[in-house]
């Protein structure tokens, strides 16, 4: 009956003997690769602190000018651009602006590379079955796996700093550029690419001239989605190393200081609102074909 | 004779997991119902034999789930076929490479949809230009040699609108336009004007018509209504689950069908309005009466036929010479249906 009321485990020998082998080939996997590894990243590391330095260095005036600028350009809305400058202009005046910085720097370039990695493998997810099963649980695990998880084992292998902040924000932003270019490319009308293929479209025509256009609003979705969820682990990443308003955010937790964790916070969420409302006016401009009237 | 565009010889679909497996039973003559019971495979086209003349319109007329659109769709080979040859202007289509294909899709053959199949975020010129653009043309000079389709469908006004702002009918006009624009000599039209109110089908009917005159392609037009059939088809073959029933012109089917289906199917036309005076006329015979071109319907012809003493008429050809006659009793036997011993069970609809 003793059978029946503890489940039968490993002993605590064997276990402690698993783990301790998992733990100690993956140190000699970073005392032998992790400088590699770390030089891989540089140039990203690189960019980075370029980018940051840039927004740092440029007087705020014109900052004030370029956030503007965009929503507007982004936005086509007098509403939304006058709305951001107001909300940069509050940031700067609590004193957040260096932080700020900091974190649109990190965010900008996350998305970056989300972009860059997400759209071509949603493509080409899109494209063959197989890599659509094989990538659809890799995404479900880097959407649902707790943070902290992957982050122990990107700093042991690269230290405290700001390229491993880059990655884990990257690895949980990724997912919904990945699988919304999926969806969309996949949406497509039948009849749309048919006639594609009947006008002797070769595959890259079909993909850049049918496919891609049809799937944007799709996939300009997903970028919204990865800026959110990008700016959502500025906290968390600030955790390992990487400057920006995630970095008060914590002491403030640690010290209990109420004013300036909710000054903080506020900052990040009207940077998403920014983001979020620019890039929605943009994607529904991008689909403005689908609201023709009748004539 | 004129020439032979498309020759489909031998031509055999059958959907399923293991469509070749499945041949010998069909050649062996297993029935549609059965293969799909027996063995899970749906026989989509069985031993196709067509030629299709150039630069005239063929319909090929059935039913849905008769075949017809599959059956089109290996004319340019958006479906690989089970087994059979389709030879375009002597050009082995099923033998082509993935590039020869190409090609051959972009400058032999162009095809208008049942749902048109435009693409909704580009602009109707944009729709008008693609096969050009497909073909490697840029954007801009695309463009300007496809304007002159866009006005052929008088649609040069909405060049700058979003198709979903158009109507149907006008859709249509552009995917008729997209498919002239590549100068293909071959215009596969699938279902293309069916899914158009009977109006504007009647419109587009006779914007493809007036086209063809002047511009002599090869058209093969899939329908599933048989008065489009007969007011466009130069020729109709008739499919009934996969396979061709009867084809040739349209005026032997109608005064001879061969089929209990085909007697079916033709019940309901107007008779009168459809079948010309040269396909009944007495040839070589002059009688005493008015004359009339061997083209004119018999509802054109009868009631002068009735008001004549002798109930005769002459019939002319194109340039006037007489060349047989017709008298009421013709007259009015062709008009006359084919008797049908018709029970519930034999009735197709």
């Amino acid at each position: 009956m003793d059978f029946f009321a503890k489940f039968p485990s490993m002993s605590r020998g064997e276990l402690r003997d698993f783990k301790k082998s998992v733990d100690g080939s993956f140190s000699e996997f970073t005392g032998e690769y992790g400088e590699a590894i770390e030089a891989f990243f540089d140039p990203l590391l690189w960019f980075l602190v370029w980018f940051e330095q840039l927004l740092l260095a440029t007087p705020w005036p014109i900052i004030l000018l370029i956030v503007g600028a965009l929503a507007w350009a982004g936005s086509r809305s007098i509403k939304i651009a006058t709305g951001a400058i107001l909300a940069f202009i509050a940031i700067g005046y609590f004193g957040m602006w260096k932080d700020t910085m900091s974190t649109l720097a990190i965010v900008s370039v996350a998305t970056l590379i989300c972009i860059s990695i997400g759209i071509p493998l949603g493509i080409l997810m899109a494209r063959s079955k197989y890599a659509q099963a094989l990538v659809t649980p890799l995404l479900d695990i880097m959407q649902t796996i707790p943070a902290f998880v992957y982050l122990i084992p990107v700093v042991m292998l690269l230290g405290i700093g700001k390229v491993p902040g880059l990655i884990a924000v990257c690895i949980y932003a990724l997912p919904p550029i990945v699988r919304l270019t999926n969806l969309g490319i996949r949406l497509v009308s039948k009849e749309a690419l048919e006639a594609a293929d009947a006008f002797g479209a070769s595959y890259r025509q079909r993909l850049f001239g049918v496919q891609i256009p049809l799937a944007l609003p799709n996939i300009f979705a997903g970028i919204n989605q990865t800026i959110m969820m990008a700016l959502s682990m500025v906290v968390i990443a600030s955790m390992i190393g990487v400057a920006g308003l995630g970095v008060p955010v914590l002491r403030s937790i640690s010290n209990q200081y109420l004013a300036l964790g909710l000054l903080n916070g506020l900052a990040i969420v009207a940077l998403a609102i920014i983001f979020d409302r620019v890039t929605q006016e943009y994607g529904k401009r991008l689909q403005k074909h689908r609201h023709g009237d009748h004539l | 004779m004129s020439d032979i565009a498309i020759s489909i010889k031998g031509l055999y679909q059958i959907f399923g997991k293991r469509p070749k497996k499945m041949l010998s039973y069909v050649k062996d003559g297993i029935s549609k119902a059965d293969l799909l019971e027996k063995h899970r495979h749906v026989l989509g086209l069985k031993d196709i034999n067509i030629n299709i003349p150039a630069h005239k319109i063929s319909v090929i007329m059935g039913l849905s789930g008769s075949g017809k659109s599959t059956l089109i769709r290996h004319i340019n080979r958006l479906i690989e076929p089970t087994s059979g040859k389709i030879d375009v202007y002597g050009e082995d289509v099923l033998s082509m490479s993935k590039g020869e294909l190409r090609e051959f899709r972009r400058h032999k053959v162009s095809m208008v949809f049942q749902n048109f199949g435009l693409h909704v975020h580009k602009t109707v010129a944009e729709n008008v230009a693609y096969g050009l653009v497909v073909q490697g043309i840029p954007l801009n000079k695309a463009k300007k040699n496809s304007r002159k389709w866009l006005e052929r469908v008088g649609l040069e006004e909405f060049e700058n609108c979003y198709t979903s702002r158009l109507s149907g009918g006008m859709q249509q006009r552009v995917g008729l336009a997209r498919a002239l624009a590549t100068d293909a000599d071959i215009l596969l039209m699938d279902e293309a004007f069916s899914a158009l109110d009977p109006l504007i089908r009647t419109d587009m009917q006779d914007i493809l018509l007036k086209l063809q005159q002047e511009l002599q392609k090869t058209i093969v037009f899939i329908t599933h209504d048989l008065d489009e059939a007969l007011y466009i088809g130069d020729s109709i073959a008739i499919l009934r689950d996969g396979e061709v029933i009867q084809q040739g012109d349209p005026q032997e089917i109608i005064l001879k069908p061969n089929d209990d289906y085909i007697v079916d199917f033709i019940q309901d036309i107007n008779r009168g309005r459809v079948i010309r005076i040269r396909s009944i006329m007495i040839k070589g015979e002059t009688v005493d009466g008015p004359n009339f071109n061997h083209n004119s319907v018999l509802e054109d012809v009868l009631p002068s036929i009735v008001k004549s003493e002798n109930h005769k008429a002459n019939v002319t050809n194109d340039s006037g010479d007489i060349i047989g006659s017709i008298d009421l009793k013709t007259v009015a036997s062709a008009i006359a249906r084919p008797a049908v011993e018709k029970s519930a069970e034999t009735s197709y609809r």
